[in-house]
């Protein structure tokens, strides 16, 4: 019986040294095939006697499967390293940047818009809209603003004609909204605005955003708590203080202009707010009681205010961008900073 | 207006600081946009009398002068202003002096002659609003006194920025009534002696016209000197309200305008011809003014004449003709009130704004003229001398300066400000602007003071009323209204949202100007008649845009000239098309791509962004509505675009817009590297979506087959496709274009078109017999509609 471990030790250490899958087939025919050594040794059992039999069949048998395990095994081992070989060749280089072209982006005054649209729809406000070639009568009559008054004179205005004009506010969207909608309005009003002027400081074209609310009971308290209310939310600041100081505009009565503390300085003095802690950020005012006769509203019954927001002026504060002119230059280089 | 804090605490002195008083004066409406030190901090600069004049031996430009500065007698000095003269008094700045900007006077040589100090001038002395040239002094200035105690140089310059109601404001008589207001403070209203009249001369006056002038006095002031100097106090105040001195005469009708904010003018008396007439301007009349110019006079505009001639524009400018001069010694002072709507508008005109025309249109107090006429005819007298006539004086009260009843109740205050005030609080306040009331009980009936032009109705007492409470002490709440919810029609797009889509692909937005160079669009949008504005700021920004193309150009050349070559811009926004029913303000979105399709990368070749790129950002947009399968392109002629390149975009049959690829004769005339792609779309086509509705889906298996025909190069893709699509078989689900392959084996002229196509039912499966059918309904459609062969 020796003979049959000694060959059976002998395959086992062929099959450890087989590191080949194929050959590994090779090697099972050589023990296990119909002429296989261990096979040959079953058919030699006849030659021994009958008591002898059936053990040495045993251990022959034994063997066999012995070895037929260990095949598999090995086999299973073989195939491991051979997917382990595979996948090796397939390491690919995480680092290597991904595929397809990165997002655009909106303009930084378009986002500014939304951010202010969307804070006051959420106080139930909605959306107007109105032409920016206006009359003479939207931009400036109705507005309680008589021909030849001096606030014209604050409102550079480029004309087509005599009574043709580019709206020099968002203000005429007020009138539209009066004159085709009754009260109680809340109406909100973005929109390119125009003024004949153009420095540093001044672009011919602007952006502002106009506000409006007439119902049966708003006071000027009210304009004075949306309004700081809105921007402490616009500059995610909740304490940020506002200053409200008196002012003039034809066509709001009492009128305001309102400061915020420097967002840069936090109120300090710097070289943005001229090192004096404020920066003038808004107009407003009670909606004056000619402009809501022009559009046959009793002032009495129906009280409101009015504001407008320089679109350009909160993008500068919130994104820390200098220099105005920048907005119509549409350099990449500036509009990609804000995707 | 800028006031010194000096002259105005003369007027009025509470007891704060300038910090405070800036910020009183800010929160109470009258914004201070500035502070500024009446001159720079200096010392040790002095008198000094120039005692000898010699030119520098080594240096044409040079003096070397002498000075007595009360310690020496001849003091060398080296100067360099040419206005030194023996006789002059100029301030010394002497050894060790110390001027603004950390300037140590030190002895020096300059060009080989010792320099024992420096004569300064205005600016050395950060003095604003001074001229160069050594100051000059006036002769009674004592040798050796610090110029700045002299000068009274200790003082701040308050700058304010005035809103146009506060005409009351331009003069330092209103600033002070204001901050006494404020402060809570009694006001002595401004008074001066009335000077007697020692001569009896007059000049009569002619007023025909009580509506637009109803105060005019005039008075005739005789024998002054000519040779008087304007006193320093008076330059100095003039100065620090940023006025130059020009002669006694002007300086001090400037200065009555400064203290009072009435405007008053002086005639040379000798060149006046019988009465004075305050009357219009008749046809074709002209004048020529102070300032040179010749102006034609519109027959609208308000003047004071005599029997000859115009001699002013009325509350504007006076005439050249009869301007004081230097040798004037009969002078006829005017104090007048004109309509503000007679004066608005006339400078403006002329291209003109003068501190008079400035005062008028906002509105003079009717009750200054006499005041002021004697305040100016007693410095006049002070000052120059002379003999002075009565005053005459002409005046009417025409309704517009009748001041109404106001109506005013604390119920309309409390409910247009949100807070309440006590009727004493609101009475104390009206007492302090010189308001007068009569009423009890939260019911009064108020008069609005001559000076205040700007109160005519409630409101404007109640903005009174807060601006005293002070704004910041009204509380902040939010408005009570009821909830509403607000509408979302879903099948309503807005341009704003659509954005999302482009910025998703890739696309940076643009915003660019609304008016543009009027050659350019000729160029790119010559079919759409443009609105010209009749005052641009430069040709370059004359004409309103009819396509955003212009300025999306322009960005493009912009960033091209910047190294950036992956360009994809997009804008929304009206252009202004003239049509014959007016001007058409249409939103559009349009954009302009251009460069490597995208950034280079590793895994791939670079190629350029074409047509066909942009054509499916288009879609996507159109995707967004659901209605992209109604568009169509169908390839059309544009000025602006490549003959063989552009396509007139279809929506619904309604052409809506332009996809294509600049000319490239017009990419090499704007210097821009091609090939560029250009779309816009009419916005009104993006807004309305289809709405979603569900179809059921089919249940069986559908099966793909291929065909590849041969047609003519000019059979357009929509053309096959539509040959399939009018085929009327079930079973035909969808069929697309997968290739389009040229080669010799398949022909000049000819191109082989691969489709692929999708059968399927809703009701069984489909056996291949049903496909063979309709393959050959197909096949046979192709060749007889588009002369299709099938290829093999």
């Amino acid at each position: 019986m020796d003979e049959v471990e000694q060959l059976l030790q002998e395959a086992i250490n062929a099959l450890e040294a087989c590191d080949d899958i194929g050959r590994l087939e090779k090697l099972r025919i050589r023990y296990l095939g119909k002429k296989g050594e261990l096979t040959e040794h079953l058919k030699s059992l006849g030659h021994l006697p009958a008591t002898e039999k059936p053990k040495a069949g045993q251990a022959i048998n034994k063997a066999k499967r012995d070895f037929q395990q260990r095949l598999e095994q090995r086999r299973v081992e073989l195939e491991k390293l051979a997917t382990e070989d595979r996948l090796a060749t397939e390491t690919i280089d995480v680092t290597l940047p991904g595929r397809g072209q990165p997002g655009g982006g909106l303009h930084p005054v378009t986002i500014t818009t939304r951010r202010i649209v969307s804070l006051f729809e959420s106080m139930g406000f909605h959306v107007e809209e109105g032409p920016e070639i206006e009359d003479d009568f939207h931009n400036f009559e109705a507005l309680n603003i008589p021909p030849h008054h001096p606030a014209r004179t604050m409102h550079d205005t480029f004309y087509f004609d005599a009574h043709h004009l580019l709206r020099t506010h968002t203000s005429p969207v007020q009138v539209r909204a009066m004159e085709s909608s009754k009260p109680p309005l809340r109406i909100i009003a973005p929109g390119r605005v125009y003024r004949c002027d153009s420095d540093l400081t001044h672009t011919p074209m602007f952006h502002q955003v106009e506000g409006l609310f007439v119902d049966k009971k708003v006071s000027f308290a009210d304009l004075k708590g949306t309004l700081v209310e809105f921007m402490r939310y616009f500059f995610e600041k909740a304490d940020l203080q506002l200053r409200f100081r008196p002012s003039y505009f034809p066509f709001t009565e009492p009128s305001a202009e309102a400061d915020i503390q420097c967002v840069i300085c936090g109120g300090e003095g710097c070289r943005v707010c001229s090192h004096s802690g404020w920066l003038e950020v808004l107009g407003c005012g009670m909606v004056h009681p000619n402009v809501l006769k022009q559009v046959h509203i009793d002032p009495q019954e129906w009280p409101g205010y009015a504001f407008g927001l320089g679109v350009e002026r909160l993008a500068m504060l919130r994104y820390g961008v200098h220099d105005l002119r920048l907005f119509f230059e549409n350099d990449l280089r500036f509009l990609r900073q804000f995707n | 207006m800028k006031v010194s804090e000096q002259w105005l605490r003369e007027w009025i002195d509470p007891e704060v600081d300038t910090d405070i008083l800036v910020s009183q004066l800010t929160t109470a409406g009258l914004e201070v946009s500035g502070v500024q030190p009446a001159a720079g901090n200096f010392s040790g600069v002095v008198v000094g009398k120039i005692m000898d004049v010699q030119p520098h031996p080594n240096a044409e430009r040079l003096t070397v002068c002498r000075i007595n500065d009360g310690q020496s007698e001849s003091l060398q000095v080296v100067c360099g202003a040419a206005n030194v003269r023996v006789g002059m008094k100029a301030p010394l700045a002497r050894i060790n002096a110390k001027l603004p900007g950390d300037i140590t006077i030190r002895k020096t040589k300059i060009r080989g002659i010792e320099s024992f100090g420096m004569l300064c001038s205005g600016p050395e002395l950060g003095m604003a609003d001074s001229i160069g040239g050594v100051v000059d002094l006036p002769s009674e200035a004592p040798t050796g006194v610090a110029v700045a105690d002299y000068l009274g140089l200790d003082d701040r310059i308050i700058k304010l920025d005035l809103t146009p109601n506060r005409g009351d404001c331009l003069g330092m008589l209103g600033v002070a009534r204001e901050v006494a207001a404020i402060n809570g403070m009694d006001f002595q209203e401004w008074h001066s002696p009335s000077v007697k009249a020692l001569i009896e001369d007059t000049l009569s006056i002619e007023l025909s016209m009580p509506e637009h002038c109803p105060v005019y006095a005039g008075r005739i002031v005789k024998d002054i000197n000519p040779c008087a100097e304007t006193p320093v106090w008076m330059r100095e105040r003039l100065r620090r309200a940023g006025l130059r001195t020009i002669s006694p005469v002007v300086d001090i009708t400037n200065y009555v305008l400064l203290e009072s904010g009435q405007p008053m003018h002086a005639f040379d008396l000798h060149k006046l011809t019988g009465s004075i007439q305050i009357r219009m301007a008749q046809p074709f009349e002209t004048l020529t003014l102070l300032d040179g110019r010749e102006v034609k006079l519109d027959d609208d505009v308000l003047v004071i004449a005599d029997e000859a001639r115009a001699l002013a524009m009325a509350g504007i400018m006076g005439g050249q003709y009869s301007a004081v001069s230097d040798q004037t010694q009969d002078v006829f002072l005017e104090a007048a009130c004109f309509n503000p709507l007679t004066i608005t508008g006339k400078a403006r005109r002329h291209d003109m704004y003068t501190d008079s025309s400035h005062r008028f249109e906002r509105g003079v107090d009717s009750t200054l003229q006499m005041k002021a006429m004697e305040r100016a005819t007693g410095l006049l007298l002070e000052i120059c001398g002379g003999l002075a006539g009565p005053v005459k004086k002409v005046s009417s009260q025409p309704d517009w300066l009748i001041r109404n009843e106001i109506p005013l109740t604390s119920e309309k205050i409390q409910k247009l400000l949100g807070v309440e005030l006590s009727t004493k609080q609101i009475e104390l306040y009206l007492s302090r602007l010189q308001i007068s009331y009569t009423g009890e009980n939260g019911k009064w009936s108020a008069i609005a003071p001559s000076h205040r032009f700007d109160l005519n109705i409630e409101v404007d007492l109640i903005e009174e009323i807060a601006r005293l409470y002070g704004y910041d002490n009204i509380p902040q709440t939010l408005p009570e209204v009821p909830q509403t919810m607000v509408a979302q029609p879903e099948c309503q797009l807005t341009l704003d949202s659509l954005k999302n889509v482009m910025v998703e692909r890739g696309w940076q937005e643009a915003i660019t100007y609304s008016f543009i160079e009027p050659q350019l669009q000729e160029i790119l949008s010559p079919d759409r008649p443009a609105v010209d504005l009749s005052n641009p700021l430069s040709s370059e920004l004359s004409q309103m845009r009819t396509s955003h193309w212009t300025g999306l150009l322009t960005a493009l050349r912009h960033n091209q000239n910047r190294q950036q070559r992956q360009i994809r811009l997009f804008e929304t926004g009206l252009n202004f098309i003239e049509t014959p029913d007016g001007i058409d303000q249409q939103s559009w979105f349009s954009g302009i791509a251009s460069g490597p399709y995208a950034g280079e990368h590793w895994s791939a070749g670079s190629r350029l962004i074409d047509f066909y790129d942009v054509k499916g950002d288009i879609e996507a947009l159109f995707s967004r509505a659901r209605t992209y399968h109604r568009l169509a392109f169908k390839a059309d002629k544009h000025a602006a675009l490549h003959p063989g390149q552009a396509a007139k975009i279809y929506h619904d049959e309604n052409p809506v817009g332009w996809l294509g690829a600049l000319h490239p004769e017009a990419a090499k005339n704007l210097s821009i590297e091609g090939p560029v792609i250009l779309f816009e779309i009419k916005g009104s086509a993006l807004l309305d979506a289809a709405p979603r509705q569900f179809t059921p889906i089919s249940r069986f298996p559908s099966i793909r087959r291929d065909l590849a025909i041969i047609v003519d190069e000019a059979v357009t893709s929509d053309e096959v496709l539509a040959v399939i699509q009018q085929i009327e078989d079930k079973a035909i689900q969808k069929s697309w274009i997968f290739d389009i392959y040229r080669g010799r084996e398949i022909g000049p002229g000819r191109k082989s078109v691969a489709l692929g196509l999708i059968f399927s039912d809703s009701s069984s499966t489909l056996t291949d017999q049903d496909v063979e059918t309709a393959i050959s309904k197909i096949i046979s459609s192709l060749a007889e509609k588009i002369n299709a062969i099938l290829r093999n």
